[in-house]
């Protein structure tokens, strides 16, 4: 490759054009022609190779040419486009071979017919649609998938299930033991929060006393189990769909599917299961560490002696909210479960639809777990417990 | 340029040079990748040096690093290429971050080195729709983008119909010749090695070390060492040896 030094009047007298005759262009190029200093422009191309020019033959003379990289393959085709555009004949004879081997190679496979796209707008209607059709079907999915696990359980219950029993006791693990420090945590603060904003108001009556019962009936009869749902939500349905979902990008449930080995019973199941078990008792862990937080603000800032907080909390809270609580807790673990599976076996085959199914998974559990509460409370309220 | 690194496999020398097509050889498991990682600069060597034109890779700055480093294209196994982005805009992404090209003039540049991988108009199609062929190819693209001045392929043909793997080996060859890149691929496809290598390191998963370096035909007829001539015959020169061992026994 010869070397000339660059051109010293800017990367734009790298190529100028001349006319020998008048259907004759000459595209003279000298100097370097790489990327790193951008594409030079041509003065003067899109005038000399207008449609209807007179120019029919185009021919180049490189022998100034420096270092060169695409970039001079960027600007032949731009040429040459141009040339067949208006019919002129492109010799390429002056260029180095390399050039030469690199345009033919650019041009050799042609474009195929109807590859490229072109942006189209869909009307509004049609979005709306196309929408509620998404929608229709996805309702559909979510009922087919909730009707196999059905299946699955009832085949586990005869015995007929291909469960693995690896997987039940790592979930059984990981939703359980694993999620206590972070259980801990947060429930006893809620706990330390109920406290305090109950005993603003109830001390203005005197009547801090309450504050053991308020915190002992919230968090035993929802606010144990909603946050305990909250985290699982976010730690273990997630966890679920992503682990899933790389399963699918790496076809290893195509390869389950074909051993005869319903993806169904051998993944989804243990995890379901797992979590209807550990739900319940994640959430009587979570009533304890919200009635410590209470208790920390009753005793410590209060003033309530440690035996009357904690026969207040006994006489306040029923039995009847301890089964309230426990029933939340195994609803959730249900919908946690379905949530994180289900997008999980949804995913597509894409890093990006790996993130869709974990946020769709996380977004599904928790307003699953709200929705449930809500339905729960209204019942209980119209059956009068 | 000479390179010298000692990785998990031991003691490896070799150098390659400029123009080169290098190819890193070996039965399964003996670290070919591994050493294509350490070269790369995604893995530092426990112990040895990588030169680059003089330059010690691992001991210079990071910028130094940053720069060596700028002038690679790698073809990762499966592509490797970003699955939320189109073919053009992965191909763009060096572009964008690394010259001071105009968008339109980044478009025409992508659109060329698509047109140069046989793959002209798929600009706006994602990975996930096209064919595994096709995403090596259009990985290739992208390892081409910024026109590097030694490109890395890490099993090109694997996975590829048998036309498809002779059109990348065309392909490779050509840009080494038009653009005088120095080119090194992990393969153990033994038409692609013959077909394109011109310089090569055996590597030994029992023995964790190099056994020969050297252009891959002489290999093949010349090496003293009965393992390589055995992995590029298929197998045949370690059954002639044994035929030859068991005459020379029965007379």
């Amino acid at each position: 490759m010869a070397r000339t030094p660059p051109p010293s009047t800017g990367p734009n007298a790298g190529v100028t054009l001349s006319s020998p005759s008048a259907d004759h262009l000459l595209v003279r190029i000298a100097g370097d022609v790489r990327l790193a200093d951008g594409l030079p422009e041509i003065p003067g191309l899109p005038e000399a190779l207008a449609p209807g020019s007179e120019v029919r033959r185009v021919s180049f003379d490189a022998t100034d040419l420096g270092e060169w990289d695409s970039a001079l393959i960027t600007l032949l085709l731009r040429v040459l486009s141009l040339s067949a555009a208006c019919g002129a004949e492109a010799d390429r004879s002056g260029l180095p071979e390399g050039v030469r081997r690199l345009l033919a190679l650019a041009t050799a496979v042609a474009e195929r017919q109807g590859a490229r796209r072109s942006a189209k707008r869909t009307p509004f209607f049609v979005r709306v649609g196309e929408g509620t059709i998404r929608a229709g079907r996805s309702l559909m999915e979510g009922l087919a998938f909730i009707g196999e696990v059905g299946a699955g359980f009832g085949r586990l219950l005869r015995g007929k299930a291909k469960m693995r029993r690896a997987d039940f006791v790592q979930t059984l693990r990981e939703s359980g033991f694993d999620a206590l420090p972070i259980v801990s945590l947060i429930c006893c603060l809620v706990g330390l929060i109920l406290a305090f904003i109950g005993a603003v108001q109830l001390m203005m009556f005197g009547a801090q006393i309450y504050v053991a019962s308020l915190v002992g009936i919230a968090m035993v009869r929802v606010m144990g189990a909603v946050m305990a749902g909250i985290i699982m939500a976010g730690r273990t349905a997630t966890s679920f769909a992503a682990q899933l979902g790389t399963m699918q990008i790496n076809e290893e449930i195509d390869a389950l599917k074909t051993l005869g080995i319903s993806p169904m019973e051998y993944l989804v199941l243990p995890r379901m299961l797992a979590l209807f078990i550990m739900m319940p008792l994640l959430c009587l862990y979570a009533d304890l560490m919200g009635i410590l937080g209470g208790f920390i603000v009753g005793v410590g800032m209060l003033g309530l002696g440690p035996l009357e907080y904690f026969h207040q909390t006994k006489d306040s809270v029923g039995l009847a909210s301890l089964w309230i609580g426990l029933f939340h807790g195994a609803v959730f673990g249900v919908l946690i479960a379905l949530a994180g599976c289900m997008r999980g076996m949804q995913c597509k085959r894409s890093a990006s639809a790996v993130g869709d199914a974990t946020r769709g998974a996380a977004v599904t559990a928790i307003v699953s777990i709200i929705v449930a509460t809500a339905i729960i409370t209204i019942l209980c309220s119209v059956v009068g417990i | 340029m000479a390179r010298e690194p000692h990785i998990s496999v031991e003691d490896l020398t070799f150098t390659i040079d400029r123009g080169d097509i290098f190819i890193i050889l070996g039965g399964s498991g003996c670290g070919k990748s591994t050493l294509l990682r350490h070269l790369v600069g995604l893995q530092t060597p426990a112990k040895g040096r990588v030169f680059y034109e003089g330059v010690d890779f691992w001991s210079a700055p990071a910028p130094e690093q940053e720069r060596i480093q700028r002038g690679f294209g790698i073809l990762y196994q499966s592509g490797a290429l970003w699955s939320s982005m189109t073919l053009s805009e992965n191909v763009a992404l060096p572009l964008e971050q690394y010259t001071r090209l105009r968008p339109k003039e980044i478009r025409e540049v992508v659109s060329l080195k698509l047109a140069l991988v046989g793959l002209a108009g798929f600009d706006d199609y994602y990975p996930s729709e096209i064919s595994g062929g096709m995403k090596k190819r259009a990985g290739l693209a992208r390892a081409m983008a910024l026109d590097p001045a030694i490109l890395f392929f890490d099993e090109p043909s694997a996975g590829l119909d048998p036309i498809s793997a002779r059109l990348l080996d065309d392909l490779i060859l050509e840009i080494r010749e038009s653009l005088g890149a120095t080119i090194v691929i992990v393969t153990h496809e033994l038409a692609s090695i013959f077909a394109i290598g011109n310089n090569s390191v055996f590597l030994d998963p029992e023995t964790k070390t190099m056994l020969a370096t050297g252009d891959p035909k002489e290999l093949r007829d010349r090496c003293p060492e009965i393992k390589v001539r055995s992995f590029l015959t298929r197998g045949e020169a370690r059954a002639e040896a044994d035929t030859a061992a068991t005459a020379g026994s029965g007379a």
